[in-house]
């Protein structure tokens, strides 16, 4: 008895111990919080996206921080749940008294945190795909990542370049598949690009032979575009050449890191995707802008992690610098003030490409910061 | 401190008292929406545990019934233009009647079988909501409209603390009402041994149907509040990993325990708000205390720890 008793007063000291740990903090500091997919399906985003920012942020507060003051980071694990995302977002705002936030891997996480930052009128950058999450613009929202319209549109450009005009489709169930489908077959026919097979397969489907022969069966197919996320298009690159389909494949830019190019093996090779510049960072002309930011992003994260760039951290890298030449600007960390700052950015060079904020786009990106790529002995090759 | 455990009716009384008094302590609005998930979860652990606990029937697929809950209030309203309160009554009566139509057959099954039966339907009304994604809005989620109750817009953590609180005492009086009937008695003869419950003249499949039907009750009511808490649903409301949570969650606190329920939700859902501390060890930590629970305290905490009590000198 005395024993669980004693346990027990542990136990309750141990928690009264967390609690304070959580409550206590430095009053001088610029606060930044961050929810991200760490664990879970979503992983591959949230885990570079999350050692990015650990890695800056250390940098910059031995660098002095901002505005005189140092930065103290605030991350939090959803695991891809939006509940769980909604609660901690809830605690940035209401235990650990954020400035700022950059958060939200996913579409479904981000959009569930929103309104939470907009009550607490808190600017917050997204890093999470979908064009949803910023169309209509919202005042405190912005994001970073390329959005699907952006791949379908850099996909027609590439196809009307190489004359390819009448297309076929196959897309994932998962979130982003559907939503990019959705905007690619609105957006063919005011590109003159006629969809004639469209496609579709579970996100946790192990073979997707019968739609691509339904595929090959259709007359006059030039080109496939295949719009999925994870491990469904590695398996679609694999299919495509195991029945024999020679036109061209397109993958959208949710394939952009190196994993996909492991899990479809040599199957890759030809494959045609726009991607962030940051990919092909070596490949760029000197004269390009990008190069230097994308050359030292790759080069830090992959000499500091020991892994692979992927253009997800790439993300999470921008939005924090986004971030803090708008805290500069401003001065201060108010949050009015840095939010209107946000907005003002103008010729940002990011590794997603150059950032140009206004009252009518919280996205900032134009096609001009995609970069159409091929995949080439299993590596990433620029379309020039 | 014996009477009250033996006491179900005092155990009523003092929730009610937390329930009441814990807006008084808690100090911010991240606590307020924490305990309110609390009791979100406890409700539905509660309905669970009557299945589970009391009528001794096992189930892996109430995340099903949670997301049905979850999205009658997201789609009554902006497709068949239901206020939310009607919204919620729908989805808790379409669980109950999915229950009832599903429980008939698949709760002729036992143990694994029943299970697996169990956990097929959970994942069949997973893959309805992640895939029908022009209705659902699909693996993204959808907003959910406000609950409206007499023209004011029901927002705000503690509002929502107070319905999920009250309901939750509502609930647990309605369950201890229940097992303290001849229903309830019905529950554990089936529990114990459905043979020698079938010799005693005990309905054996209407009793399992009722228990089952009462817990999807339950659980869809939990899922409605808690997306009408935030707003937003996505089909983790569904998933397989939420019905395990939640059995989890039943069986950390206690099978066949009313306050179980309620510690067993509690653990599962502030602990990890604590463990991010430890950051990357978060998971690991939360598996390793559920463990030294499961093999200290096998019976679930509370009836382990109101046995140790009995035993020991008052």
């Amino acid at each position: 008895m005395t024993m669980i008793r004693r346990s027990l007063l542990i136990g309750a000291a141990a928690i009264t111990a967390g609690l304070m740990t959580s409550v206590a903090y430095a009053a001088d500091t610029v606060r930044i919080g961050s929810v991200l997919s760490i664990t879970g399906p979503a992983s591959f985003l949230g885990d570079p996206e999350k050692k990015t920012l650990e890695m800056y942020v250390r940098d910059l507060n031995a660098a002095g921080g901002v505005n005189g003051k140092k930065l103290e980071l605030f991350i939090y694990d959803d695991g891809g749940d939006s509940n769980k995302a909604r609660t901690f977002a809830t605690r940035l705002v209401e235990e650990d008294k954020v400035d700022a936030v950059i958060a939200g891997s996913i579409t479904g996480t981000s959009i569930a945190m929103r309104s939470v930052f907009e009550d607490a009128q808190t600017p917050y950058i997204s890093l999470a795909g979908a064009a949803e999450i910023v169309t209509p613009v919202r005042k405190w929202v912005f994001k970073m990542p390329h959005t699907e319209p952006m791949s379908c549109g850099k996909i027609f450009e590439d196809l009307k370049k190489r004359k390819l005009t009448t297309i076929a489709m196959i897309s994932g169930t998962d979130g982003w598949g559907k939503a990019m489908r959705a905007e690619c077959v609105a957006m063919a026919p005011k590109e003159g690009i006629k969809v004639v097979k469209d496609e579709i397969y579970g996100a946790a489907d192990s073979d997707m032979t019968p739609q691509l022969i339904n595929i090959k069966n259709t007359p006059g197919v030039q080109a496939v575009i295949n719009c999925g996320f994870g491990q469904g298009p590695a398996i679609v690159t694999r299919n495509y050449r195991q029945v024999g389909i020679t036109v061209p494949l397109y993958q959208s830019h949710g394939v952009s890191s190196k994993s996909f190019i492991n899990l479809a093996g040599p199957a890759a090779n030809g494959i045609r995707l726009p991607a962030a510049a940051l990919l092909v960072a070596t490949q760029l002309a000197d004269s390009d802008p990008l190069k230097k930011v994308a050359l030292d992003y790759k080069t830090k994260f992959e000499k500091e992690t020991g892994q692979p760039v992927s253009t997800f951290g790439g993300h999470a890298r921008d939005a924090l610098f986004m971030l803090i030449e708008a805290m500069k600007r401003a001065g201060s960390a108010d949050k009015a003030k840095v939010r209107d700052e946000i907005e003002k950015t103008k010729g940002f060079i990011g590794t997603g490409g150059v950032i140009n904020m206004s009252p009518t786009d919280h996205l900032g990106l134009d096609l001009t910061s995609f970069r159409m790529i091929e995949i080439k002995d299993g590596d990433w090759q620029l379309v020039q | 401190m014996r009477r009250c455990l033996n006491s179900p009716f005092l155990l009523i009384l003092a929730l009610g008292a937390v329930v009441a008094l814990l807006p008084l302590i808690l100090p911010s609005n991240f606590y307020v929406r924490v305990v309110a998930i609390v009791y979100i979860n406890a409700l539905a652990v509660l309905g669970l545990n009557l299945l589970m606990g009391f009528a001794g029937q096992v189930s892996l697929g109430h995340a099903g019934f949670f997301g049905i809950g979850a999205y009658a209030v997201a789609l009554g309203p902006v497709y068949l233009g239901l206020p939310g309160w009607a919204s919620l009554i729908g989805g808790t009566a379409l669980s109950g009647l999915l229950a009832f139509v599903v429980g008939r057959p698949i709760l002729r099954l036992s143990g694994y079988y029943l299970a697996i039966a169990t956990l097929g339907m959970g994942v069949l009304i997973s893959m309805v909501v992640s895939n029908e994604a022009n209705i659902t809005g699909g693996p993204n989620g959808m907003e959910v409209p406000r609950l409206v109750l007499f023209g004011s817009r029901i927002t705000g953590s503690l509002t929502w603390y107070w319905i999920s609180g009250i309901t939750l005492v509502i609930g647990a009086l309605i369950v201890v009402n229940l097992i303290e009937s001849p229903t309830g008695r019905a529950f554990r003869a089936i529990h114990d041994s459905e043979i020698a419950a079938r010799v005693l003249g005990v309905d054996v499949a209407r009793y399992k149907l009722l228990a089952f039907v009462l817990s999807a009750v339950f659980t869809s009511i939990a899922g409605s509040y808690l997306v009408l808490l935030d707003g937003f649903v996505t089909p983790n409301t569904t998933s397989f990993l939420l019905s395990i949570e939640l059995v989890v969650m039943a069986v950390l606190g206690g099978l066949g325990s009313i306050l179980g329920s309620i510690v067993g939700a509690a653990i599962l859902v502030i602990l990890p708000q604590f463990l991010t501390v430890f950051h990357d060890y978060e998971h690991a930590v939360l598996g390793a205390i559920i463990i030294v629970f499961l093999i200290f305290l096998p019976s679930g905490i509370v009836p382990a720890l109101a046995s140790l009590i009995r035993r020991g000198p008052a």
